[in-house]
């Protein structure tokens, strides 16, 4: 019975996605449908008929509570490239905008594989929703596995460190790991940049409480002001893609200096967009 | 063929041969080798060309079956899992019963030892990555300690691989093993009238047929080929699709609660399964087993579905729902 009924709320989602991307753009979400063994997903447990259910809700909100505004997508490269982006605002909802966009104004679409927080593997439901959707717990062999199948993977250099990110530091990107760039090197694939505008301003906040976080087990715990992310105008400037040369098990002084390439190409990124903006909320 | 040159014949020596898995793997082989068994347990309607001497692996009088047959391979595969079993019963037999084995191949030249492992050895985690190579770090302990003497058990079979190169030593590692006539934990917990799921978690799960599983066995044989190997069956399937598969309902259970609600059950002998194993239900513990298909071409017979039914044939069979157009 529970399992009609997941199966009906699957396919009314599924049905809101194609009616909000238009009949042209629904037909082209068709074609992320790709071999999958006769349980419905991959062996990743990645599911494209669920990814496009479960974006309805997203894609409402990228068109109509966020009013996303993307720029230069066309650099996405086809095949195997590594999205790097600045990472804020408490939830993940710049990682779900970027993987809209991506659904909604790539050519064709493309099913963004994001690299999440081991600690997503430990809730109930999101570990789920997550699997299902194509996100994977991020670490150096899944991250190697997907680019070498050709996916478009989206990383967040600046982890927890940056979306409990408070007020203050706000588009200020945090340290970086190593880790994407020697990927990048090792499976020789591009690096697109990428910032998102808005996210950092979703929900502001003041206090981390991490020492109280760590108790019940959260890798963060910041205190935002608004109980729910507010509806400040998103923004995502994909850059030029970038090609790094060299070993991929070199020092981590010579990766440093080309994930700095990766980083200041973000803030510039950052930079031009907060200057284009006039207001956070239109 | 005389007796005299039939008694000089080599043999593949097995151990833990009456269990289930054993009795596979002389079925599939007796007819092309000529099998020698070693198991505590009588071996009930063995096949009449396979002698099996019911001795403890630990005593002296295992050895001397290396010494009254010219020994050309040995598959170990006398490891206990019973987890009412006393921890140091346990943990004896295996660690114990291991190294004499290893120590008289050792001894007597057996050209081949293929042990058999688990690919539980890694224990799922939410740490991990989606698939698991030979050389990720064996963590199962770290949660389950019970289970640390399988660990060993691996271990000491790897130990073993590099202090012999002259040997082929081959350790195996399946996935959870299926199969109509098993009874480990993962056939036992699909055979459940009303498994429990963890609310919220359905982990990718891999299988493999108890047939399969033995043949991976028989492939070891194959002259040359000496490594630890992770084998894999027909994939990956999502927990949920395997009690759809099979007809079932679980019932979800909040994973707060169902540590500490199972310790009670398996106190009280109420259920069968100590509270580490919900962590296979809960949290991804998958291996690559793309050496293994690359070294011996290895395929498995049976299907996904085929290996699901197995461990309950008389589970209706029911359609999938068609993937939608």
């Amino acid at each position: 019975m529970l399992e009609t009924l997941a199966d009906d709320v699957k396919r009314s989602l599924r049905s809101w996605t194609d009616s909000l991307a238009g009949r042209e753009r629904a037909v082209a979400l068709r074609t992320l449908e790709r071999p999958a063994n006769e349980f419905g997903v991959d062996r990743f447990g990645f599911d494209a008929d669920y990814l496009l259910a479960a974006a309805a809700p997203l894609i409402w909100l990228y068109k109509n509570y966020f009013r996303v505004e993307t720029h230069g997508i066309e650099k996405v490269p086809e095949g195997r490239v590594l999205l790097v982006s600045n990472h804020g605002g408490q939830i993940p909802i710049d990682g779900a905008m970027v993987g809209v966009a991506m659904l909604l104004e790539a050519n064709p679409p493309r099913a963004v594989r994001s690299m999440t927080e081991k600690w997503a593997a430990t809730l109930p439901f999101i570990s789920t929703i997550f699997a299902r959707s194509g996100q994977i717990v991020g670490t150096p062999e899944n991250c190697r596995r997907l680019l070498d199948e050709d996916e478009a993977v989206l990383v967040f250099p600046e982890g927890v460190r940056g979306i409990s990110k408070l007020w203050p530091q706000r588009y200020q990107l945090q340290d970086f790991g190593l880790g994407f760039m020697r990927l990048a090197l090792e499976t020789n694939a591009p690096i697109v940049p990428v910032a998102v505008i808005g996210a950092e301003e979703q929900a502001p906040a003041v206090l981390n409480l991490k020492p109280l976080g760590k108790l019940i087990g959260f890798p963060a715990l910041p205190l935002t002001l608004t109980p729910l992310p507010l509806p400040t105008k998103y923004r995502i400037y994909f850059g030029d893609a970038l090609h790094f040369t060299g070993p991929a098990d070199d020092e981590d002084v010579e990766l440093d200096k080309k994930v700095r390439v990766v980083k200041s190409a973000i803030q510039a990124l950052l930079q031009q967009g907060l200057e284009e903006r006039k207001n956070v909320f239109w | 063929m005389s007796p005299e040159k039939h008694k000089d014949r080599p043999v593949v020596l097995v151990t833990g041969i009456s269990g289930n898995l054993g009795r596979t793997l002389t079925k599939l082989l007796h007819r092309s080798e000529r099998i020698v068994g070693i198991d505590r347990r009588p071996f009930i309607g063995a096949p009449k060309d396979v002698e099996v001497f019911q001795i403890d692996l630990r005593k002296k009088k295992a050895e001397d079956v290396f010494r009254r047959f010219s020994v050309k391979a040995v598959i170990h595969m006398g490891i206990m899992h019973d987890p009412r079993m006393s921890q140091e019963e346990h943990h004896a037999f295996n660690v114990v019963g291991t190294t004499r084995i290893l120590d008289a191949c050792a001894r007597q030249g057996v050209k081949k030892v293929v042990v058999l492992s688990s690919a539980n050895v890694y224990g799922p985690s939410p740490d991990n990555s989606n698939f698991l190579t030979e050389d990720a770090p064996l963590m199962a302990a770290s949660r389950f300690s019970e289970v640390r003497d399988l660990i060993e058990v691996d271990m000491l079979a790897h130990g073993f691989f590099w202090r012999h190169p002259e040997l082929e030593t081959v350790i195996l590692r399946p996935v959870h093993i299926l199969g109509p006539t098993i009874k480990n934990a993962p056939s036992n917990y699909l055979r459940l009238r009303h498994p429990w799921m963890l609310a919220g978690f359905d982990p990718m799960v891999q299988l493999i047929h108890q047939e399969d599983a033995a043949r991976a066995m028989v492939e070891a044989l194959t002259p040359g080929l000496r490594g630890v190997y992770n084998v894999v069956g027909p994939g990956e399937v999502p927990l949920s699709s395997v009690f759809r598969e099979l007809g079932r309902t679980p019932i979800p259970v909040p994973h707060v609660i169902a540590r500490p609600l199972l310790s009670v059950l398996f106190r009280y002998r109420l259920a069968e399964f100590p509270p580490p194993e919900l962590d296979h239900i809960q949290f991804l513990c998958n291996v690559d087993g793309s050496a293994w298909v690359r070294d011996v071409h290895w395929e498995p017979r049976f299907s996904m579905r085929e290996t699901i039914h197995s461990v309950d044939p008389e589970a209706p069979l029911v359609r999938l729902p068609a993937a939608p157009a």
